[in-house]
């Protein structure tokens, strides 16, 4: 390397990322960011100090090594670059477009200090897009041991764990109850955001690693947590089935038709292709004038999905206002550039019928920002004598999900009193090797969170087996400096992540 | 290309009977399914890739074959062309389940077990279970006609009394399956519980017909669904004022508490869309109809 950068020396404007215009993206369901160039992926590397104090791996939820990463693509080294993040991350190509970098890796930057943050995300994303237009996979031979692990619910903390588990030898099975692997990165998520070729392409690499997907199957219905460890052979299990269940407010008119949750729009239209009707047999319905309630990143899914689906208008209707929306910053400008119209400070009353049974608006009222609340959020309380009607044809509930009760119905798993599994601090359950981690634990949070909840029950489980102790974890791959899949030899099957 | 990734069963159809012109049975191998199911349960079930994903509620499971029945009724374009695809041989793209409670069946002695149409198919594994677990099993099941009977057989085998209803009167007592039900009542003062599986305005009439009597009554719900896990809300129902997911929740409630209206009109929901696809599909196969096929 040459001369030492410094904040003066580097490139001091972040490098752009081309995004398709709105007015073009928003009629279709084609990726809205175009990702790096790669000249362009070089120039933002660039910019990394690669400071010795890595405030960006500490900010990483499962603890990438990125000024790894970046140094090795700032020496045209892309490959080296995907071997130094697939030794913690089998899914950049999805982490890099899903997470939320400005508050992890980027919002500690250090060069965010003085300029804009190094754009890790693109970086990330440009490194697992290589990968997957390249074919690599760097995939480890594991020596396989006998241990065979049950892993409920493909979606991201599924696919940590197993990812991590099969490293370490073991037999891994996911269970999911839907007809294809990826949960809420298939059904939640849209194509826009994160296109089903790169879904496919990173879950390729699961299968091979040796992780048997079996999908159509409800665990908990089909046979019990019980049975998987009783009568099935399985000496350990994760659950991680997700929150699931979608929450609406109570208000009146919630049953007429053109109400909806977020969650039945978005499977619909992602996971059902209802977008393609009548190609495909699953409808959306007639969109009409489309309302969503909530600001967060569901919320944006499901705005930004009703514009590209043939909605006249599309409104979102938030009780708080446009600071308080727990939306990423990125997603939030992205519907907004593609015409939604914001109704901050504004709170649902109630869904109104056209008296047969059809939505004819939401009745709302004004709200104004009070003291913070136990939130830490300023508390909206509404305006007397505000209420107003907003006229529309469909009504989408994003206000969050519950715990979805059929694993606690169909076993004798530990509940707390919201309904989630209760854990303790190894992510163990109160049944022994049944471990769970991700939504179903923590309530709603985001796919990487997920991910460093699989990736430490990884952890538990291969303790929980006596793997960690028995050195079981195998294959260094290229580099000789003593790090498995990112892990010392002291930390080898101990959790390096902590939840947010 | 989307990756399928399924359970080492194939799905596949082991056998067909038709019931009528717009009903049929399909016997189905999942062996796991099997072994699970339990009465008044269902599964999700895709005919294709393109497909949507209906829930069918079990009509019998059969461990041993390895094999589940379902009894479809062919009213749209998904179940008109299930009915001509689906034969010996061919198999489902997705079979999922089982799902939702099972049937209660614990601390009932008499029971009167009601089918309408095809709700008569889902109805048989209730009864049976019932008279599995010791009840006095009443079957009353209804059709339009003669013609129209089937598993009648099955019913005489699991019920201790068994009353046949016929539309126009060409079998058993002329008249709707609540003329069944009053004759059950009239006979009997100590039934516990009634359960009717049928279409909802047959499953209202039940409900009212029980309510002055006191008979706690449960009616087995169908509404539209996507996942079928409880994860698309899609599915709810309003019950004694309450907000339940008739997947996870259900599919049996309380019949004096179920919003039949809400139901009824959740159902008509994809109406104009129910039609589009179904007008586009006879359209689909009048083109590709041979010549000598009479098509229409």
């Amino acid at each position: 390397m040459g001369k030492k950068r410094t904040i003066r020396t580097i490139p001091q404007e972040r490098t752009p990322m081309v995004q398709r215009p709105a007015a073009e993206r928003a009629r279709d369901f084609t990726e809205v960011a175009c990702g790096y160039a790669p000249g362009e992926a070089l120039r933002e590397a660039s910019r990394c100090l690669l400071c010795p104090d890595e405030p960006c791996v500490r900010g990483c939820p499962v603890g990438i090594d990125i000024p790894g990463f970046i140094e090795r693509l700032g020496e045209q080294d892309v490959r080296g670059a995907y071997e130094v993040l697939s030794a913690t991350t089998l899914l950049p190509a999805i982490c890099g477009r899903v997470c939320p970098q400005e508050t992890q890796c980027e919002g500690v930057c250090t060069v965010g200090g003085t300029l804009e943050p190094v754009a890790i995300g693109r970086l990330e994303r440009f490194v697992g897009d290589a990968a997957i237009a390249e074919g690599w996979a760097s995939v480890p031979s594991a020596e396989p041991n006998t241990f065979h692990v049950a892993v409920i619910g493909s979606g991201p903390a599924g696919m940590a764990c197993a990812a991590d588990l099969a490293k370490a030898g073991c037999a891994v099975t996911v269970f999911e109850a839907l007809q294809q692997p990826g949960g809420v990165l298939r059904y939640g998520i849209p194509d826009f955001r994160l296109p089903n070729e790169v879904i496919d392409a990173e879950i390729g690499k699961l299968a091979r690693l040796g992780i048997n997907f079996r999908c159509n199957t409800l665990v908990g219905r089909l046979f019990t947590v019980e049975q998987l460890i009783r009568d099935m052979g399985f000496h350990a299990v994760f659950i991680a089935v997700g929150a699931g269940a979608p929450s609406f407010m109570g208000i009146p008119g919630e049953s007429l038709n053109g109400v909806l949750s977020a969650n039945e729009l978005l499977t619909r239209a992602n996971l059902m292709r209802a977008r393609d009707f009548p190609a495909v047999d699953t409808p959306l319905g007639t969109l009409g004038r489309v309302a969503v309630v909530g600001a967060g990143n569901t919320a944006m899914d499901a705005l930004r999905v009703s514009v590209r689906s043939g909605a006249e208008t599309v409104s979102c209707v938030y009780r708080r206002s446009r600071t308080e929306a727990p939306a990423r910053a990125e997603e939030l400008a992205h519907a907004e550039e593609e015409g939604v119209d914001f109704n901050w400070l504004t709170e649902p009353v109630a869904v109104q019928g056209d008296g047969e049974r059809r939505v004819r608006g939401l009745l709302c009222r004004r709200m104004a920002l009070s003291e913070p609340d136990a939130s830490g959020r300023a508390r909206p309380v509404p305006v007397p004598g505000s209420e107003f009607e907003l006229e529309c044809d469909t009504v989408v509930f994003a206000i969050g999900t519950s715990a979805n009760g059929i694993l606690g119905r169909t076993s004798q798993l530990e509940l707390d009193e919201r309904g989630y599994i209760r854990v303790d601090q190894d992510l163990e359950t109160s049944m022994d090797g049944v471990f769970a981690g991700g939504d179903i634990v923590t309530g709603a949070a985001t796919v990487i969170e997920a991910m460093g909840a699989g990736r430490r029950a990884a952890g538990s489980i291969k303790r929980y087996l006596g793997l960690a102790a028995a050195e079981a974890e195998h294959v260094p791959a290229s580099d000789g400096d003593g790090m498995l899949f990112g892990l010392g030899p002291e930390q080898r099957g101990y959790a390096r992540v902590h939840l947010a | 290309m989307a990756m399928t990734v399924v359970r080492p069963a194939a799905y596949e159809v082991v056998r067909r009977l038709d019931l009528s012109d717009v009903s049929f049975l399909v016997e189905v191998r999942d062996p796991d399914v099997a072994r699970a199911a339990r009465a008044g349960q269902f599964v999700m079930v895709m005919s294709h890739a393109g497909g949507e994903r209906i829930p069918l509620t079990i009509a019998d499971f059969d461990r041993e074959r390895g094999t589940i029945t379902l009894v479809i009724q062919a009213v749209g374009k998904t179940t008109r062309e299930m009915q001509r695809e689906l034969r010996v041989g061919a198999s489902l793209h997705a079979l999922a389940g089982p799902m939702g409670e099972p049937s209660r069946t614990e601390g009932v002695r008499k029971v009167v077990c009601v089918g309408g149409g095809l709700g008569v198919a889902p109805t048989y594994p209730v009864a049976r279970a019932f008279k599995q677990s010791g009840a006095y099993v009443i079957g009353v099941i209804g059709f339009r006609s003669k013609d129209l009977v089937f598993w009648e057989d099955e019913f005489r085998a699991v019920c201790d009394e068994l009353i046949v209803c016929s539309d126009d009167g060409s079998v058993g007592i002329k008249g709707l399956v609540t003329e069944g039900i009053a004759q059950a009542i009239s006979r009997h003062a100590d039934i516990d519980e009634l359960i009717a599986i049928g279409p909802p305005v047959m499953m209202r009439g039940c409900a009212e017909l029980t309510r002055p009597h006191g008979i706690r009554t449960v009616v087995s719900l169908n509404p539209i669904m996507v996942d079928g896990t409880g994860m698309c809300g899609g599915c709810r129902v309003r019950v004694g004022g309450r907000m339940r997911f008739a997947c996870v929740d259900g599919p049996e409630f309380d019949a004096h508490e179920v919003d039949f209206d809400d139901l009824m009109s959740r159902l008509r929901r994809f109406r104009p869309e129910e039609k589009l696809a179904l007008d586009r599909w006879e359209q689909g196969c009048r083109i590709a109809a041979p010549a000598d096929v009479p098509s229409g």
